[in-house]
């Protein structure tokens, strides 16, 4: 009977669901960094080794003007080589999956391409490019973010249910019908998941890129390995902390995304239901 | 000037070629003519060939011989003229979409405008007994109410033909009657002709004017089963001697069918033994 019943919006109570779902996770955050503070002062670790978490704050605060203009300047590198590489590998996997035949010639070189590691490849863009540009950067980390992405995306367009497509067939739909209707709908979950990995490489790809060389105010990999170089390591882990922070932003405004677009799919679902 | 047989098949039979081996014969030659209003079941033992004739008669498959026409035009023609609804095991909803664009998505395909699509899946939802789960996904429903949904996209652009591939084989028994019943007075409310495919012999005479007893491997028809059981069918009418006549009949028809084969296998294999020797 339950099916039959519809499910009411009951906003509030969902809410605070949500709210309540989020609480066990701040708490581990908070613990670990009590945790984390309290072991280093008690035995006395090397600062080089760990900092305490209150040194890593006061370097934050020390740096801030300069931390935040690098962080969000790196930020929109990773943001900039995720567009690039999404939308070339969205419109790869199109092509792929509509032509078949191009896809078998050319599958076996992408899955090969992507064994490479794209990181060694950070010089040599600089090389290409100009040390103190910032394409360079968005180019490794729109290579790095192209694999994942075509690959799952091509995977959604191709894993449609051949009932599917017999029914699209019964209306006499064409290529594009099918592909409007069927496998671009079907793709989304797929893509989705190739996305939130994205976002990770993307962020990973700018950071990295800038250990090899880049303009100094702008960049928060190259603060990173210069303070690290001075044995500054509160500082060093201040930048790092900020750029997990923006990776971990970036992550979950995919989610984000991803939740209201794909409403009508079982990870959504599951978080409905609770 | 006589309406055209809404299926009419002639020498229609299926190959398959195997690399390197004599290949498959699906179908035997197979001669039938359904005509307007009619519920014709196909039915015979898994493998008969009966999910292959149908997709063939909806130009989802080639026949490798033979002449298809679906009324009166070839099979190919139809299809593009979208003459016919077809309705698989599974539902087949697309799951991004609620049931009233599920439903709709037929009349999209036929350039109708929204206002027209409204009103038309309104009146489908009522056919099917759905009405205020428009809104709904297709996960949120039981297997009954989405292949329910499943006939309502089939019937929404009023075709004269249903195609039906086991509709109910993965339903439990009791949903399976109840939704038995339905689909006959959808039938004569709509009044369109049904071709449907099963492999349970109470639900054929349940539901036909005529059952079309399959053969297995190669699939052929080894009998046709008039059934005289008077309209409107009820549940009561599974009770009525004339239904356990009738079931009686096909499932003979089957048997023989199952005997003749195995003799014919027998006799294949003798003739083997005496090649051997």
């Amino acid at each position: 009977m339950s099916a039959i019943v519809p499910v009411p919006p009951n906003t509030l109570r969902r809410a605070g669901r949500r709210a309540g779902d989020w609480a066990p996770a701040a708490a581990v955050l908070v613990a670990g960094i009590l945790v984390w503070q309290g072991l280093v002062t008690a035995f006395d670790i090397q600062r080089f080794l760990l900092p305490k978490p209150t040194e890593i704050a006061t370097a934050l605060r020390e740096n801030w003007t300069f931390l935040r203009h690098a962080a969000l300047y790196t930020f929109g590198e990773a943001v900039a080589g995720f567009v690039v590489g999404s939308a070339v590998a969205i419109a790869t996997a199109l092509l792929l999956a509509r032509w078949r035949p191009l896809g078998r010639a050319l599958l076996p070189y992408a899955i090969a391409a992507n064994a490479i590691p794209i990181i060694a490849f950070a010089p040599i863009f600089n090389n290409w490019f100009s040390l103190v540009s910032p394409i360079p950067k968005i180019a490794i980390a729109a290579v790095l973010v192209f694999f994942p992405v075509m690959i799952n995306m091509l995977r959604g367009l191709t894993s449609v249910h051949p009932s599917s497509i017999e029914l699209m067939r019964s209306y006499a739909a064409g290529e594009a019908a099918t592909f409007r209707r069927v496998r671009i709908p079907n793709s989304l979950p797929f893509l989705f998941s190739g996305l939130k990995v994205a976002s990770v490489l993307a962020m990973i790809g700018a950071v990295v890129s800038q250990y090899f060389g880049g303009l100094r105010t702008t960049s928060l990999g190259l603060f990173i390995k210069e303070k690290a170089a001075l044995a500054l390591f509160p500082e060093a882990w201040a930048a790092i902390v900020l750029a997990s922070v923006l990776g971990v932003a970036f992550y979950l405004a995919i989610v984000l995304v991803e939740r209201s677009v794909l409403r009508w799919h079982p990870s959504v679902r599951g978080a409905r239901a609770g | 000037m006589p309406r055209p047989a809404a299926v009419s098949l002639g020498g229609v039979s299926k190959h398959y070629a195997v690399p390197g081996g004599p290949g498959v014969t699906a179908l035997a030659p197979i001669d039938l003519d359904v005509h307007p209003g009619e519920f014709v079941s196909l039915i015979g033992p898994s493998g008969c060939g009966k999910s292959t004739l149908l997709r063939i008669i909806g130009d989802l498959v080639q026949a490798t011989e033979g002449q298809v026409l679906v009324n009166g035009k070839p099979a190919h023609q139809a299809r593009l003229d979208r003459d016919y609804g077809i309705v698989f095991q599974d539902p087949v909803l697309y799951d991004w979409r609620t049931v009233a664009r599920n439903i709709s998505l037929p009349l999209e395909m036929l350039g109708w405008d929204r206002q027209r699509r409204a009103s038309r899946v309104a009146e489908m939802l009522d056919l099917v007994e759905l009405g205020g789960f428009e809104g709904h996904y297709p996960w949120q429903l039981s297997g009954g109410m989405q292949q329910r949904v499943s006939i309502a996209r089939a019937l929404s652009f009023s075709p004269a033909l249903l195609l039906m591939d086991e509709p109910f084989g993965a339903l439990d028994e009791m949903t399976r009657e109840r939704l038995n019943g339905e689909l006959l007075r959808i039938w004569q409310q709509s009044g369109c002709t049904i071709v449907f495919v099963t492999h349970s012999i109470t639900e054929a005479v349940f539901l036909s004017t005529r059952v079309v007893v399959m053969s297995a491997r190669p699939g052929r028809v080894i009998g046709i089963v008039e059934i005289d059981v008077p309209q409107p069918r009820t549940v009561d009418t599974r009770e009525e001697p004339r239904f356990f006549e009738l079931v009686t009949a096909v499932r003979e028809r089957l048997r023989k069918g199952g005997a003749a084969e195995a003799e014919a296998q027998a006799e294949a294999e003798l003739l083997l033994v005496e090649e051997e020797r």
